[in-house]
């Protein structure tokens, strides 16, 4: 607690805030985190125990997979079959796990906890950003910041039950598609990644009614791979895996991209 | 008590898929080749997650108020506004539009 230690420390917690990936980070766990307290109290209310409930939220870790879980069981489906339809929707996980290890370069035991905390939202604020360091604030910010509340609020959840109402009816699931789209919106400048977009959004669609929920993000996931690998075309702005998404302070070679497009436009 | 198995199985798969990932080497990926495809990877998986959470309801495709909150989003992008009020605004639309009684 030295004096001159202040100033220093005050500048690194400055810093650490006013972190873009930070930002990111910690307006997905809120909005994430109090979605929570919808599953907590579907998956009491589908029959599961309190800490069956808890279980789910703290071990299994995967918002898609839990809601599959309880969802079969609601519906009368077996233990195999909901474990079946849960893990099957994790699937992605392990395609992020690969993305990010080849990103972030873990070592040893640092894997076990970021595996465990890999999901959409700490993969998505990850990717989305360009300074390994960004990065790494990025994946700690969501998956430590999602793990925290979203198991806070499943709790809260399962206690209080209905008594809180569908949180639907506070636009939360409108919360998870704007914030989606805002981590996917500045990888869209270019031509190339807006064509790969479209053509992944139509697989998407095409594919919800046909394959149980969860596949079609991989199938899109699968087809956009494909397009990645059999183009021959060097990697265009905007479809590097680690695009900074927000203007400062990093956005030096988008605003030249930007300015290139004005004059062409000029011209 | 049955139940408690196929939790914990469950847990065990997700941490297993999530581990798996992981232990991909990397050297194997650290290419021209590999980058384009892990950028156009992140494009498509954001583009599915975007849509999904749009659109799906289970097996369905339903257009509810999760429309309106996706075109205030993008309304409030092209504004250049910031991430969380991005956020906000998506849950204000979706909110509000059901209070209207639609989705």
């Amino acid at each position: 607690m030295a004096p001159d230690l202040l100033p220093a420390d005050s500048l690194k917690h400055m810093k650490f805030l006013q972190s873009p990936a930070v930002k990111v980070g910690l307006s997905i766990s809120i909005a994430t985190g109090l979605y929570a307290i919808s599953f907590g109290a579907l998956s009491v209310a589908s029959g599961l125990s309190f800490w069956q409930t808890m279980a789910l939220s703290l071990l299994l870790f995967s918002g898609g997979s839990q809601f599959a879980f309880v969802g079969v069981i609601a519906g009368g489906g077996t233990g195999v079959a909901a474990m079946s339809a849960a893990t099957l929707l994790g699937i992605r996980n392990g395609v992020y796990g690969i993305q990010l290890n080849v990103l972030l370069e873990p070592r040893r035991w640092r894997k076990l906890i970021m595996a465990h905390l890999t999901i959409d939202e700490s993969a998505a604020t990850a990717t989305g950003q360009v300074d390994p360091q960004e990065q790494r604030r990025g994946f700690w910010t969501a998956g430590i910041g999602v793990f925290v509340l979203w198991n806070i609020f499943t709790a809260m959840g399962a206690v209080l039950g209905d008594a809180l109402g569908d949180p639907k009816q506070w636009g939360l699931d409108g919360a998870a598609v704007a914030a989606f789209l805002g981590l996917l919106w500045p990888r869209l400048k270019a031509r190339q990644p807006a064509a790969i977009a479209v053509v992944c959004a139509l697989v998407t669609v095409l594919t919800i009614p046909i394959l149980p929920p969860g596949l079609p993000i991989l199938a899109a996931g699968l087809v956009a791979g494909l397009i990645g690998w059999f183009t021959s075309s060097p990697v265009p702005e905007g479809m590097a895996p680690d695009v900074e998404p927000y203007d400062e302070p990093y956005s030096a070679g988008q605003r030249e991209d930007t300015r290139g497009a004005t004059q062409e436009g000029a011209k | 008590m049955n139940l408690w198995i196929w939790v914990l199985v469950a847990c065990a798969l997700s941490f297993a898929t999530k581990l798996l990932g992981y232990l991909v080497p990397t050297k194997l990926l650290k290419n021209a080749r590999t980058s384009r495809v892990a950028g156009a990877l992140t494009i498509g998986l954001l583009t599915a997650l975007t849509v999904v959470n749009t659109l799906a309801s289970g097996q369905d495709v339903v257009l509810d108020a999760r429309l309106g909150a996706l075109a205030a989003a993008a309304v409030a992008l092209l504004l250049r506004a910031p991430f969380l009020l991005v956020v906000i605004i998506g849950a204000a639309a979706a909110a509000l539009l059901r209070l209207c009684g639609w989705g």
